[in-house]
C-alpha cells in the first residue's frame, strides 16, 4: 500500500512538471509566431500599433528616399493594389533594389511601417514565394513587367 | 572535342541507371550465387561510373561548353578557374549529381567493407543501398539533368552567384553531402537488419564506424556552412535558425543520439529496437532536409529555381523510402524487443537520457520548421517562427544534457560521493572566479562558463586519476575529445552571444568612433579591379588608447555580371575576439554607413567543432581495430 501511494505521488509530480513544461512550451511557441501580411491586407485590416509582424511585396520604383548623411531610408512596398510606406534606420541588404521583392519585419506606427529587419531575396531570379503570392503571380514566377503594371 | 564530353557524361548517367537496375537482379530475378556476385560487383562499379560522369561535367565547365544549359547558367568565361570547377556543384542540377557521386561512393565503401557480414544480410543491405542510388539517379535524370542542352548556344554564360564564389562554398556542399548520404549506409543496414531473425550485438559494432564517420562529415559540413555565413553574409551571425540550417541540424542531433545508443547496443545488446528506429529516423530527416531545400518551398540562399515537378518527385521518394523503412521496422520490431532493466545512474541510463533530450530537441525544431509550412500548404496562414522560440526552447533542453556530459567522467571512474563533492566544489569556485575575471554580464554567460568548466574539469580529473592506466585513457580519448570540443563550443557560443557589441552607424573618411574598448578610424577608400568584379576597399585603423592595434579592410564589390553589390566583411580574427567591420553604402560624399562588431571568443565555436570531429575520428580508429582483429 505504501509503495503504491509513493508511486502515485511520483507520477502526479511528474505530470505536474510535464504539464508546466508543455504550457511554457506552447506559450513560447505562440509568442514567437510572426504573421505575414500583404500591403492590401494591411490597408484593409486593423492592426494595433507596435504589434510585430512581417510584410512583403515589391519595392516601388522611384520611391526609395535616403536621408543624406544618415543611414535612414524610406520606401514604398506595394502589391500593385495598395502600398505601404516603410521607414528603416539601418543598412539595407546588398540585394535590396527598387522593383524587387522584399520581406520586412517590423510594426505599425501612425500608418507607417517601421522596419526592424529587411530581407531581400538572395539571387536575382528568385522571389520569395510569399511575395509571389501577394502579387498573384503564376507558379513559374513569370510576372508581368513593372511597366505593364504601373501604366 | 570538348563538345562531346557532355554527351559522355550524359551517357554515363544512363549507364549508372542501368547498373543500378542490374544491381537489384538477385532481388528481382533469382537469388543465386551468380546474381549475388553481380550485385557485389555492380555495387562497386557504380562509383567509377558516376564519378567519371561528374568529372565530365567539371570538364564542360572548365572547357566553357555553353551548349549545356546548366553550364551556361552557372558559369562565365571571366570566372577564375577554381570557381569554374566548383560551379559544377553550385547550382541545383550539379549539386544533385554530386549527391549521387557521394551516394555511389558510400555504396562502394559499404560493398568493400561488408565482406565480414553473412551473405543474406549483405545482399539485403547492398540491395537497399542500390534502391537509394537508383532513386537519386532517377531524380537527376528525370528532373534535374545537368547535361540538358540549350536550344541556342549562348556566347557566354550567366555567371556564378557571387555569394557562392568563395572557398567555404567549395567545400561545404561535398562535406555536408558526405554526412547526409553516409547516414544512408546506416539506414540501409538498419532496414536490412529488420529482415533478420535476430539483431546481433556485433552488427551494432559493425555499423558504429559508419555512424561516426557520417557524423564527423555532417559536423564539418554544418560548421563550414556556419563559418561561411559568418564571414560572407556580412551580418556577423553564425546561426540563424533558418529552416535550411534546421534541416541540417535535425539529422545532426539525431545522429548524435544514434552515436550514443549504438554504443549501448554494441556493448550490452540493449536498445536494439530503438537503435534501428533511430537509424531510420536519422536518414529520414536527412531526406526531409533535402526535400525542404531542393523543392524550393523555403526562402533561402539554398533554394534554387522553383520547379514543382522536383518537389513532387522528392516528396514521392521521401514517402516511399521513409515509409518503406518504417514499415519494415514496424512489421519486424517485435523480434528485437528486450526488457532488460536500465538503472538511471549508469552508462546506459545516461545514454537513455541523452537520447530523450536530443530527440526532444529535434522535435521542437521540427515543429518550428514544419508548422509554418503546413499552415501555408493548407492555405490557412502565412507565418514564420521567430528565433527567440528556438533559443527559449533549445537552450533549456541542452542544459541537463551538458550536466550529464560533465558527469560522465565521474560516472566512469566510480569515484566516491565525498570526492565527488570536493570536485564539484572546486569546479564551482573556478567558474565563479572566471566569471569575475570576464566580469559577468548575464545568466547565459554564467551558464556557459559553468558548463565549460564543469565538462573540462571533470575530464581532467579523470585523466589525472587514471594516468597510470593507459588502456583506459586510450579507450576514452575519442569521447573526451568530442566532449571537450562541446565545452569549447559552448563557451564560444555563450560568451560571444552575451558579450558581443554590435553597432551600426555612419562614418566619414578621417572620422573615428569608439566601439567597446577600441577606436575605429575610417582612414581611406581605395578602388580595386579584379577579373570579374570591381571593388572599393576601405581602410579602418583600429587602436586602443592611441596604440595601433590593427587595420581592417572591408570591401564592397560589384560583379560585372550582376547589378547587385556584394559586401565582403573585414575581420580581424584572434583567439580572444573578432573585430568585424562590414560596409553598408555611401550615404553622402565620403561618408559610409557601416557595421562594427566586437565578438569575444567567437572563434571557439568553430574550434570546438574541430575537436568534436577529431573525437569522432579517434573513436573510429579504436573500434575498428577491435572489430577486425
Amino acid at each position: 500500500m505504501k509503495k503504491r501511494s509513493a508511486r502515485i505521488y511520483y507520477v502526479s509530480f511528474l505530470l505536474v512538471i510535464l504539464g508546466f513544461v508543455l504550457y511554457a512550451f506552447v506559450k513560447t511557441f505562440n509568442e514567437n509566431l510572426l504573421y505575414y501580411r500583404s500591403p492590401t491586407q494591411l490597408v484593409n485590416g486593423n492592426f494595433p500599433d507596435n504589434y510585430i509582424f512581417r510584410i512583403g511585396g515589391m519595392v516601388e520604383e522611384g520611391s526609395l528616399i535616403r536621408v543624406s548623411g544618415t543611414k535612414k531610408v524610406s520606401f514604398n512596398v506595394t502589391d500593385f493594389n495598395n502600398k505601404v510606406l516603410v521607414k528603416y534606420d539601418g543598412i539595407l541588404p546588398d540585394l535590396f533594389r527598387e522593383g524587387q521583392g522584399v520581406v520586412i519585419r517590423g510594426y505599425l506606427q501612425n500608418n507607417l511601417f517601421v522596419a526592424e529587419e529587411v530581407l531581400a531575396k538572395h539571387d536575382e531570379t528568385y522571389m520569395p514565394p510569399e511575395v509571389k503570392d501577394s502579387l498573384g503571380l503564376t507558379e513559374d514566377g513569370k510576372y508581368k513587367t513593372m511597366e505593364s503594371i504601373t501604366q | 572535342m570538348i563538345i562531346e564530353i557532355g554527351y559522355v557524361g550524359h551517357f554515363l548517367l544512363l549507364l549508372g541507371l542501368m547498373n543500378c537496375i542490374i544491381l537489384l537482379s538477385p532481388k528481382v530475378l533469382t537469388n543465386s550465387n551468380i546474381s549475388q556476385e553481380i550485385l557485389f560487383s555492380a555495387s562497386k562499379l557504380h562509383f567509377p561510373i558516376i564519378l567519371i560522369s561528374f568529372l565530365c561535367l567539371i570538364t564542360t565547365f572548365v572547357g566553357e561548353d555553353y551548349s549545356l544549359d546548366y553550364v551556361s547558367k552557372n558559369s562565365n568565361s571571366s570566372l577564375p578557374l577554381i570557381y569554374k570547377i566548383s560551379a559544377a556543384w553550385a547550382g541545383h542540377e550539379g549539386s544533385m549529381l554530386l549527391w549521387c557521386v557521394v551516394s555511389s561512393f558510400w555504396m562502394f565503401l559499404a560493398s568493400m567493407y561488408s565482406t565480414n557480414l553473412h551473405k543474406r544480410l549483405r545482399v539485403n543491405f547492398l540491395a537497399i543501398m542500390g534502391i537509394l542510388n537508383l532513386g537519386f539517379l532517377l531524380f537527376v535524370v528525370a528532373t534535374s539533368n545537368p547535361f540538358d542542352r540549350n536550344m541556342t548556344i549562348p556566347l557566354d554564360g550567366n555567371d556564378l552567384n557571387p555569394l557562392l564564389q568563395d572557398f567555404g562554398l567549395i567545400v561545404h556542399p561535398p562535406m555536408l553531402y558526405m554526412g547526409y548520404v553516409g547516414l544512408s549506409v546506416v539506414f540501409s543496414f538498419a532496414v536490412a537488419c529488420c529482415f533478420e531473425d535476430d539483431f546481433k550485438k556485433e552488427w551494432a559494432q559493425w555499423i558504429r564506424p559508419w555512424v561516426l564517420a557520417s557524423w564527423a562529415f555532417l559536423t564539418l559540413g554544418i560548421a563550414l556552412g556556419s563559418w561561411w555565413a559568418y564571414y560572407e553574409l556580412g551580418w556577423g551571425g553564425w546561426w540563424f535558425w533558418d529552416p535550411v540550417e534546421n534541416a541540417s541540424f535535425m539529422p545532426w542531433l539525431m545522429a548524435t543520439a544514434l552515436l550514443h545508443s549504438v554504443i549501448a547496443t554494441s556493448e550490452r545488446g540493449i536498445f536494439k529496437s530503438w537503435t534501428i528506429l533511430l537509424s531510420i529516423f536519422t536518414f529520414s530527416l536527412s531526406l526531409l532536409g533535402t526535400f525542404l531545400v531542393r523543392s524550393g518551398i523555403l526562402i533561402s540562399v539554398h533554394s534554387f529555381a522553383n520547379d514543382p515537378s522536383r518537389g513532387v518527385f522528392i516528396l514521392f521518394m521521401l514517402v516511399a523510402l521513409i515509409g518503406g523503412g518504417l514499415l519494415s521496422y514496424a512489421l519486424n520490431s517485435k523480434k528485437f524487443i528486450d526488457d532488460s532493466d536500465v538503472r538511471l545512474i549508469s552508462r546506459e541510463g545516461f545514454f537513455l537520457l541523452n537520447n530523450i533530450l536530443l530527440v526532444t530537441a529535434t522535435f521542437t525544431i521540427l515543429l518550428g520548421t514544419m508548422y509554418p509550412l503546413f499552415l501555408d500548404i493548407l492555405g490557412l496562414e502565412k507565418i514564420s517562427v521567430g528565433v527567440p522560440y528556438y533559443n527559449a526552447v533549445f537552450v533549456p533542453l541542452m542544459i541537463p544534457l551538458i550536466l550529464l556530459v560533465g558527469y560522465v567522467p565521474i560516472l566512469l571512474s566510480r569515484t566516491s560521493i565525498d570526492s565527488q563533492l570536493v570536485q564539484l566544489f572546486i569546479i564551482f569556485v573556478i567558474s565563479i572566479f572566471l566569471s569575475f575575471i570576464f566580469s559577468v554580464q548575464s545568466v547565459l554567460f554564467f551558464v556557459g562558463i559553468f558548463s565549460t568548466v564543469w565538462i573540462i574539469a571533470n575530464i581532467l580529473f579523470d585523466f589525472y586519476r587514471s594516468s597510470d592506466n593507459s588502456v583506459k585513457i586510450r579507450r576514452r580519448v575519442g569521447m573526451y575529445f568530442a566532449h571537450f570540443g562541446l565545452a569549447i563550443f559552448i563557451i564560444g557560443a555563450s560568451v560571444s552571444e552575451s558579450n558581443k557589441i554590435e553597432k551600426e552607424f555612419t562614418l566619414e573618411i578621417g572620422e573615428s568612433k569608439k566601439v567597446g574598448v577600441f577606436d575605429y578610424r575610417f582612414e581611406n577608400l581605395k578602388e580595386f579591379k579584379s577579373a570579374n568584379y570591381d571593388a572599393v576597399i576601405a581602410s579602418i585603423i583600429v587602436s586602443k588608447d592611441d596604440r595601433f592595434i590593427t587595420e581592417i579592410n572591408p570591401e564592397k564589390r560589384l560583379y560585372h555580371s550582376s547589378d547587385s553589390p556584394m559586401t565582403e566583411a573585414g575581420i580581424n580574427g584572434r583567439l580572444d575576439r573578432d573585430l568585424y567591420v562590414s560596409l553598408g553604402n555611401m550615404v553622402s560624399d565620403n561618408k559610409w554607413s557601416m557595421r562594427i562588431y566586437d565578438k569575444p571568443l567567437i572563434r571557439l565555436i568553430w574550434i570546438g567543432t574541430i575537436f568534436m570531429i577529431l573525437g569522432a575520428i579517434f573513436s573510429i580508429r579504436f573500434k575498428q581495430s577491435k572489430i577486425y582483429e
